[in-house]
């Protein structure tokens, strides 16, 4: 069989099975079309499909039957119950609730009226976690940001000349990156017990696998020049790497440094699910008593702190670059 | 003002400007300040309490179970007291690694393929060059409150519709995927180059060839590279969803290490890191070949 045509080129094992067209031009000279390799990739993707519908009980018609019960949930979920003022409230202030409409927001006693809602609604008790789950999200960012970037340099092949030590820290760094955060945060919240240190740690241990990858990926295309210059002035690696390379990446850093605590938030508030603390214990027990005007309370609260988060992240990660 | 800059007696030495480079010291120290502030602040919750009582038995014991997995689990050998399902004709054990680890890829392909087909209209929907912005606007808020919500909290909403089994997850990613996948599909319609429809008008195209030729050409290569992307995430949350009973290997992973069975937790594991390297290697060589064309 010939590998290799007049050219030098390698033929592909597709082109070699089917054979390309070959097409005569009008000059005489002979083209050859190599075949669309379209309905081999549809032909695979229809064959996964069908063998993923039979492995995972895929049924349409439980959504056709059952599906209007999502919406049901989904409404409920809309109208949280901070904003939901009942009919009793309104009269406590001495309102109608029949005659309350959009005009009644100039009525101050409407204001009272959400207002008393609000605070006897499920939105204080929520405050709290959800403080838990910024404050787990900023330490375990920040220390793991800390640790990750001696470990990124380690991890660079441009600095680090031992393929060998190279290849294992990266190795150990894919096994921290496969792992889910939810798994680690189980495991940590079964050594150092449930509550928010073990939150702290799944984040910290998560933030270092993603933060080095980045890093180490970044400081492998950085201008060496400065670096081979300070050495060959008799620095060692570490001045070297500290006067030459550390201005380069340092903008990189801290724009991952903020993605990371951006994903890190977002992380951190379904980690009280498995008992490492923040808002993750409300949305289970929310959800197990079936209360989703509550669950859209939380969900209210964590998405206003979601997207401030990133505005915030987003506005200092312009000035950065 | 440029007068003086003209009458400048002799250009400054090396030494001269770095003594003259901008100092804001105190910005610096205001910035490190404020960091301080709010590490102390987030120190200030999260205490130490001290390693639980089983705490470095649970350590010790995952160790142990990844260097000495349970291989009839992780081979997934059928044994008498092992349950069995027929898939194409093959006896699979279905408590065994292989056999969920397929699963937990089949909901996470279908999710993805089913999302990525869903976030075609949505993003197209959502992008101001092709419909009037108040819609767009509309459908930008959606995907928004899409890609907020935890994909847990989908999860859990789902099960209530579909019960806890596979299909609630390949629902809910489905449902999750749309969020991100639109989002970056919204960056590509953006990019479109029109020109080139304008001189596919100039040549005669009708409308269909001008899609045909034009438009899919730029968007499919992008399209396809954002939900290969999404199937790594995915393929990690489809994990995650299987803590609350979507399906998948995450249900029985966190029951063997809530009940401490450390062998089958490390044969679970070690088959979940190997399938996930794989995963990863493949989909950036796929990744890498559609950039370069």
């Amino acid at each position: 069989m010939k590998k290799k045509n007049a050219t030098g080129y390698r033929v592909p094992l597709f082109d070699r099975i089917f054979k390309p067209r070959m097409l005569v031009l009008a000059n005489g000279h002979s083209v050859a079309q190599p075949r669309s390799r379209m309905p081999l990739i549809i032909g695979t993707v229809i064959a996964l499909v069908y063998l993923s519908i039979k492995l995972t009980g895929f049924d349409l018609g439980i959504i056709a039957r059952r599906g209007h019960q999502f919406f049901v949930i989904l409404s409920q979920i809309f109208s949280p119950d901070v904003f939901n003022i009942s009919a009793k409230t309104f009269e406590q202030f001495g309102m109608d609730p029949a005659a309350v409409s959009f005009l009644s927001i100039f009525d101050g006693r409407w204001w009272e009226a959400l207002w008393y809602t609000m605070q006897h609604s499920f939105a204080p008790t929520v405050f709290e976690p959800l403080l838990d789950t910024v404050r787990m999200s900023v330490l375990g960012s920040f220390i793991g940001a800390t640790i990750a970037l001696p470990i990124a340099v380690a991890c660079s092949t441009n600095i680090n000349r031992n393929r060998a030590s190279v290849t294992i820290l990266r190795l150990l760094l894919n096994i921290i990156r496969t792992l889910p955060t939810l798994v680690i945060a189980k495991i940590f919240a079964l050594i150092f017990g449930l509550g928010t240190y073990a939150g702290t740690m799944a984040i910290l241990v998560f933030t270092i696998g993603v933060i080095a990858k980045m890093m180490y990926e970044s400081i492998e295309t950085i201008d060496m020049g400065a670096f081979e210059a300070m050495e060959s002035f008799g620095a060692n690696k570490f001045q070297a790497f500290w006067s030459a390379c550390m201005k380069q990446i340092l903008p990189t850093y801290l724009s991952y440094c903020l993605y990371a605590l951006e994903m890190n938030i977002r992380a951190a508030s379904i980690l009280g699910y498995v008992g490492a603390g923040g808002l993750g214990i409300l949305i289970d027990e929310r959800i197990g008593w079936r209360d989703y005007n509550g669950l859209g309370t939380v969900l209210i609260m964590l998405f206003i702190l979601v997207v401030t988060i990133e505005h915030l992240s987003q506005y200092l990660r312009k000035k950065l670059s | 003002m440029s007068e003086k800059q003209i009458k400048a007696p002799r250009p400054l030495s090396i030494e001269e400007t770095y003594a003259q480079r901008p100092r804001r010291w105190w910005v610096y120290t205001l910035i490190v300040l404020v960091v301080a502030l709010i590490l102390v602040w987030s120190a200030s919750g999260v205490q130490y309490k001290g390693i639980a009582n089983k705490g470095s038995e649970v350590a010790q014991g995952i160790m142990r179970g990844l260097v000495t997995p349970n291989w009839d689990l992780l081979l997934g050998r059928i044994t008498e007291d092992t349950t069995t399902t027929k898939i194409l004709g093959i006896t699979i054990s279905t408590e065994g690694v292989p056999y969920l680890l397929f699963q937990t890829i089949a909901i996470a392909f279908l999710g993805t393929i089913i999302g990525g087909l869903l976030a075609v209209p949505i993003s197209f929907l959502a992008c101001d060059r092709v419909v009037p912005k108040w819609l767009a606007k509309i459908f930008q808020l959606l995907i928004l409150l899409i890609r907020t919500i935890p994909s847990l909290v989908w999860a859990l909403v789902w099960i209530r519709v579909t019960g806890p089994n596979a299909f609630c997850g390949v629902v809910t990613q489905s449902v999750c995927s749309i969020g991100m996948i639109s989002k970056m599909y919204i960056t590509a319609i953006e990019d479109l180059d029109v020109r080139i429809l304008e001189s596919l008008d100039a040549s005669g195209c009708n409308g269909f060839q001008k899609i045909r030729c034009g438009i899919l050409p730029q968007i499919i290569p992008n399209f396809i590279s954002t939900v290969i992307y999404r199937f790594d995430i995915n393929m990690k949350d489809a994990t995650t969803l299987g803590i609350v009973g979507a399906g998948g290997i995450g249900a029985p992973l966190i029951q063997c290490i809530t009940s401490s069975r450390w062998s089958m937790v490390g044969s679970y594991l070690f088959g979940l890191i190997i399938l996930m390297m794989l995963i990863e290697w493949v989909s950036t060589k796929i990744r890498n070949r559609l950039t370069r064309g």
